[in-house]
């Protein structure tokens, strides 16, 4: 689960993380009394969507303007300017659609004198099983072209989950980041910090992009992009009613709710799977046959008929679908339930547009029975490569 | 021979009392009298589970327990995400040689700590979130669909659970049948990756051939190919075929499983296939010619 910037940083903060003092603005009539909370005489106005590249990102409307999603003001007529010009626009940055991202949230922060920009991120350690610190001292730009073009001014600091962020692991990503004087002192406090907050909150990555040296010489985390582990978030309350839902694409939202793995894709063929495997791979084979999935859906093992007809309903939410496929493999789940819950949708749903229905494993033959009986216009498919012909050839006309 | 388990395998359930445990002992009790021995439960240590065939099982209070009264050389594990991890930590203290975890959704942080304990002990772990392992008809440990399988000479090893079952039922359809099948789990940090399995199915005399099935995220297949490589160089090697699941799937977005995801220039389709096609794995493009595309190998 991705949060805000500005949740991020009020995460950090509970932990004593070094963060600029900031409002969030969900409103924009919130704007001047937010306003009137910071000092100045230097204000950064950014916007907050669930993107990276906001600063060198465009608006889409006109009257937001030339400049990107991150705009400094040097007075407070012009924080008011600012995000008057940006608050309800569309973002576009390299990792948003061609479409943007409304910007319904911004975060007006003060400004700091930035001496030195640094790169510091943690996550997952696929390789090694260990939590990984990613350092560099070219902070505030792309790491991925860092990483590709000077590999060696990217380090790797592993640290054993058994001892934690210890001082001479501290001190490793001091001198990785070159720090010096009170910058490495405030480092030796920050490391272990930014270690507890990733660990205890269970975050997946913790990005900060760039964290700064400052003309006077301290510490400051300019940038945080923090997401958690789905997996986790039953233990921490705090964090999931940091969530906003308006990030996501809706049918997403509601596919969260029955606990199905759905996401939207620009593709005209719905596919319901069982399996996350299988349900990528059936995407695959669709686009073998010279078609596009609509999205990637896996029911999971456990699915009864209300959930199969749930995941059938959110398929056909999206507009662009012109047919579907359902493939199940049935091992935990029998294939009759699963007929028995595309019958239900089917019908409730006035289904327009052909289906493809492949069922293997489980009670297999009573399956196959409850849709051939159904009286519907189903298609069956024997196998998975039959199944993905037959509804490319059905949506192709 | 077959790789991890076999017909002497003695298996404790961790979660046996609960709906899926239950389910799934019963599916193994039945599928040529898989040697299910015990179960455990903190609180229920001393009864019996009775499943709905008349089948029965005593309970232990703690796997050590179970593991001394028993015997039991292997633990499979469908305790609920949140206790999924300690039940691991208690089979690795007991010394258990075999840990299989079916349980999905661990946290990852949990898996990092589990990890840390598994390298420092003799237990191997397999999973989490995966389908476990089958032995045609010797032992079924985890929820494969038993009836897709034959004896035979294919060594699956895969990512993904219900690709591994496609694996299965097209060898089983072209005639080739399986040694052993193992699901290693689509989690980001598991017990088992694919090399080590690799390694059993090259030292296997019984398993001829070898079909590997990845999926995007990560760098494990191009591990495993490099080790394949390395391995032909040494002249082992066997007739491989693969498949990585997630061509068409979009960066940064994390698909169903929670290792499943390309971030940055990591974790791509297209290089997971360029790597395994120069270690000699032939990659079928499509999941459904696993089968055919074995049979083609064979023929030359």
């Amino acid at each position: 689960m991705n949060i805000h910037e500005y949740q991020a940083k009020a995460v950090l903060k509970s932990f004593g993380a070094p963060v600029a003092d900031g409002v969030p603005i969900l409103s924009i009539d919130d704007i001047q009394t937010a306003v009137d909370t910071l000092p100045g005489p230097l204000w950064v106005v950014k916007s907050q969507i669930h993107a990276g590249g906001r600063g060198k990102g465009k608006f889409v409307e006109a009257a937001a303007g030339e400049k990107g999603g991150v705009r400094l003001a040097f007075s407070k007529d012009e924080v008011l300017e600012h995000a008057k010009a940006m608050f309800g626009h569309h973002l576009v940055t390299a990792q948003t659609s061609a479409e943007g991202k409304q910007v319904n949230r911004l975060y007006i922060e003060d400004g700091a004198d930035i001496a030195t920009e640094l790169y510091l991120s943690m996550l997952v350690d696929r390789q090694t099983g260990n939590v990984a610190v990613v350092a560099s001292t070219e902070g505030g730009m792309d790491i991925e072209a860092v990483a590709h073009d000077t590999p060696d001014l990217i380090m790797n600091i592993q640290i054993d989950p058994a001892v934690g962020m210890t001082d001479a692991k501290a001190q490793e990503i001091n001198e990785a980041l070159k720090l010096k004087g009170e910058a490495a002192k405030d480092g030796l406090k920050l490391f272990p910090i930014l270690y507890k907050a990733f660990t205890e909150k269970d975050m997946s990555m913790l990005e900060i992009n760039p964290l700064i040296v400052m003309e006077n010489g301290h510490l400051r985390v300019l940038d945080a992009k923090v997401s958690f582990d789905e997996n986790a978030l039953f233990r921490h309350p705090d964090i999931e009613e940091l969530r906003d839902e308006t990030e996501q694409d809706e049918k997403e939202v509601e596919a969260g709710e029955w606990d199905l793995a759905y996401i939207a894709l620009d593709g005209t063929i719905g596919c319901m799977v069982n399996g996350a495997g299988l349900a990528m791979a059936t995407m695959d084979i669709i686009k073998l046959y010279g078609e596009e999935p609509a999205n990637f859906c896996d029911v999971g093992g456990g699915a009864n008929a209300e959930k199969v007809a749930a995941a059938f309903k959110i398929i056909m939410k999206d507009p662009n679908v012109q047919g579907i496929l359902v493939n199940i493999f049935g091992g935990i789940m029998k294939c009759d339930v699963i007929a028995e819950g595309v019958i239900q949708a089917v019908k409730e749903t006035n289904l327009a547009v052909p289906l493809v229905v492949r069922l293997e494993g489980t009670n297999v033959e009573k399956g196959k029975e409850i849709i051939a009986n159904s009286g519907l216009n189903v298609i069956p498919a024997d196998d998975l490569d039959d199944a993905a012909q037959k509804i490319v050839a059905a949506v192709k006309g | 021979m077959s790789i991890l388990i076999n017909q002497d395998t003695k298996i404790i359930v961790q979660g046996l009392t609960g709906k899926t445990g239950s389910f799934h002992t019963e599916q193994a009790l039945a599928y040529h009298n898989t040697m299910m021995v015990a179960g455990t439960h903190p609180k229920k240590g001393g009864t019996n589970w009775n499943g709905s065939n008349g089948e029965t099982l005593p309970i232990f209070t703690t796997v050590a327990e179970a593991k001394e009264v028993t015997g039991a050389d292997a633990s499979v594990i469908y305790v609920p995400p949140a206790g999924a991890a300690s039940a691991i930590e208690e089979a690795i203290e007991a010394e258990i040689p075999l840990i299989i975890c079916i349980t999905e959704g661990v946290p990852v942080l949990d898996m990092v700590r589990v990890k840390a304990k598994l390298d420092k002990s003799n237990s191997r772990l397999i999973g989490p979130n995966c389908p476990g392992v089958l032995t045609p008809e010797q032992c079924k440990i985890g929820i494969m669909p038993g009836s897709i399988f034959q004896k035979g000479s294919v060594g699956v090893v895969s990512r993904s659970g219900t690709l591994t079952y496609e694996a299965v039922y097209q060898t089983s359809q072209v005639g080739l049948g399986q040694t052993t099948a193992v699901g290693i789990g689509g989690d980001p940090v598991k017990g088992t990756e694919f090399i080590d399995m690799l390694e059993m199915f090259l030292a296997d005399d019984e398993t001829k051939q070898i079909i590997m099935i990845g999926e995007i995220g990560g760098s494990a297949e191009e591990e495993a190919a490099q080790f394949i490589k390395d391995e032909a160089a040494k002249g082992r090697s066997k007739p491989m075929v693969g498949f990585i699941a997630g061509r068409t799937a979009p960066p940064g977005r994390t698909m169903g499983h929670a290792g499943a995801i390309v971030s940055g220039s990591q974790g791509g389709a297209e290089d997971k296939i360029a790597a395994m096609e120069a270690a000699g794995i032939r990659v079928s493009p499509s999941p459904a010619r696993l089968g055919t595309t074995m049979m083609d190998v064979l023929k030359g």
